[in-house]
């Protein structure tokens, strides 16, 4: 299976005003390109899951996380993962 | 595209049910270290473990945060020892092991495997000075893993090693009395060894492995047993084709991750270890899919058979989905590390010889056994020799890793901490094997080896 530069970003916690924007902001501040989002409400709690491309980003995966972690952590009761498209596509795709 | 389903499985998984790689593990051939002058060779296997593993625990963690599942255990095996200390003074021996050990701690790695002798067939010189070090050894290194190839099914049982590895076994345990005979938890008694077995302790890099090689174990018994649990209707031929969807997912991730690790540390990958390997931690259990599945608790009257499907559904999803796997590729039921089985055996749902019916059904069978410390050498060759036996006639690997600690009466309670967890002391037969050990001898290889 192709490596791409793609990621999945997840968001997980009680929804709010200004959330998306909160994550999108330190995506864009970061360089990463968002292709698709989509979000679903499970028993109060939002989960957002936004695809997005590392290819023009200024910072790697690792760093990304962590600003993302720190934007998390600020924003109280909310866990934002990101991780490579790859530790999906390969469980659930043949 | 992805669904949002999908994703939130995933990270399910992960964070919910404790999903991860249980080990990477880089094989290492220490062929070429060889040399007549011991010190030379120590040098050698320190500059080529160091030089080949150097990176193995950065990329493990690199890749942990770039996938997000956790890779716990970073490890290596070697080439059995054994193979490189024909014509070695005992010294020599004790001197290549703390090599090792000081190789494992300089590249972060919490256990090296491979202090191992091969003898199926017989003892050389080597061997036996290698297996009379075990003790020694596993008392005085930190990180060295040990384990003995006693029976295949194309050469039978050899009965003197199986009566001298009691005696090890009981060695070990006094000299690491004041650890609750912690040594034991280190050695492993086999047949049939896999030569690419990633898990520890059993694992070594056999001689028909290449220079170099990363090998994957697997884990993620929570997520199995969450998904039984969520059919408590579904018939039996329905929970294994579910526990083959769950088997195909984990053992993607595996290969994912093999094949990445491989990549960056520029070495070939071996194979995926489809193993279910439990942890002491809650809902990470394999005698909780079997409860799951509807047995009371694990070891009551049905435990084998329930075992024998999750077991064979493991495997024919996880075949699916890895292109080359290996090693034990079967569910691990080791005492001590699963919080079931620890509960199984304090309320007298599980005994010796229900682990040694279940031994037949999957991999390491006897595993993490905790016994009296007054159980005799030959009790325990017996009861090595019951579980081997069960691999060398099915034609499949078994291992035997029993702890006699020394002091400690049924009842009483051992903790290792860890992965290794804690367990209460078993019951062993109060009933003499001596004679039949002390007869020694090689029971001949069953007619089963005759396939040509």
């Amino acid at each position: 299976m192709l490596s791409s530069n793609r990621i999945i970003v997840s968001v997980l916690g009680e929804d709010r005003v200004g959330l998306i924007a909160s994550v999108t902001g330190v995506l864009a501040e970061n360089g990463v390109n968002i292709l698709d989002i989509s979000q679903t409400v499970l028993q109060e709690f939002l989960a957002m899951i936004i695809i997005a491309d590392m290819t023009g980003a200024s910072v790697d995966l690792i760093t990304l996380k962590e600003r993302l972690d720190a934007k998390g952590a600020e924003l109280g009761g909310v866990r934002i993962g990101a991780q490579h498209e790859d530790a999906f596509l390969y469980m659930h795709r043949i | 595209m992805l669904s949002v389903e999908e994703i939130l499985e995933t990270i399910n998984m992960i964070q919910e049910e404790n999903l991860d790689i249980r080990t990477i593990t880089m094989g290492i051939s220490l062929r070429d270290c060889n040399d007549r002058d011991s010190d030379e060779l120590c040098d050698r296997v320190y500059r080529k473990i160091t030089g080949l593993a150097g990176r193995l625990v950065e990329v493990g963690e690199q890749l942990e945060r770039e996938f997000g599942i956790p890779i716990v255990n970073k490890r290596i095996a070697v080439t059995p020892v054994a193979l490189l200390v024909d014509g070695r003074s005992r010294e020599d021996c004790i001197y290549l092991a703390r090599t090792l050990d000081r190789a494992a701690a300089e590249v972060g790695v919490n256990f090296i495997g491979g202090y191992s002798a091969l003898v199926h067939k017989g003892f050389t010189s080597g061997d036996r000075r290698l297996i009379d070090t075990i003790p020694i050894v596993l008392a005085e290194t930190e990180r060295v893993c040990s384990s003995v190839n006693v029976a295949t099914t194309a050469a039978g049982i050899n009965m003197d090693a199986v009566a001298l590895m009691g005696k090890i076994i009981k060695e070990t345990a006094l000299r690491t009395a004041d650890r609750d005979a912690i040594g034991c938890a280190k050695l492993v008694v086999f047949a049939n060894a896999p030569e690419d077995n990633p898990f520890m302790a059993g694992a070594f890099h056999g001689i028909g492995e290449p220079e170099c090689v990363i090998n994957v174990g697997v884990s993620g018994p929570g997520v199995v047993k969450n998904a039984v649990a969520k059919l408590p209707d579904a018939d039996l031929g329905a929970l294994a084709e579910l526990i083959k969807k769950m088997s195909f997912k984990i053992t993607r991730m595996g290969e994912l991750i093999g094949r990445r690790a491989a990549e960056r540390l520029g070495v070939p990958f071996g194979i995926v270890d489809l193993s279910l390997a439990p942890t002491p931690a809650v809902g990470d259990s394999v005698a909780e899919i079997i409860e799951a599945m509807g047995i009371e608790r694990c070891g009551a009257p049905g435990t084998t058979a329930a075992l024998a499907l999750l077991n064979d559904a493991v495997k024919k999803g996880g075949a699916m989905a890895s292109s080359y796997v290996g090693g034990l590729s079967g569910a691990f039921i080791p005492v001590s590390e699963d919080s079931g089985m620890i509960r199984a055996v304090e309320c007298g749902a599980l005994n010796l010889e229900k682990l040694e019916a279940m031994t037949a059904v999957c991999s390491v069978g006897m595993d993490m056994i905790v016994v009296p410390g007054d159980t005799s050498a030959e009790t325990l060759s017996a009861l090595i020799a019951d579980g081997i036996a069960i691999g060398v006639i099915n034609r499949k690997t078994t291992a035997v890793r029993v702890i006699p600690v020394p002091g400690k009466k049924v009842g009483d309670y051992v903790e290792f901490g860890g992965l290794l967890g804690r367990s209460p002391v078993m019951s062993i037969s109060r009933f003499s094997s001596a004679e039949f050990v002390r007869r020694g001898g090689r029971i001949p290889a069953p007619i089963q080896s005759l396939t040509n």
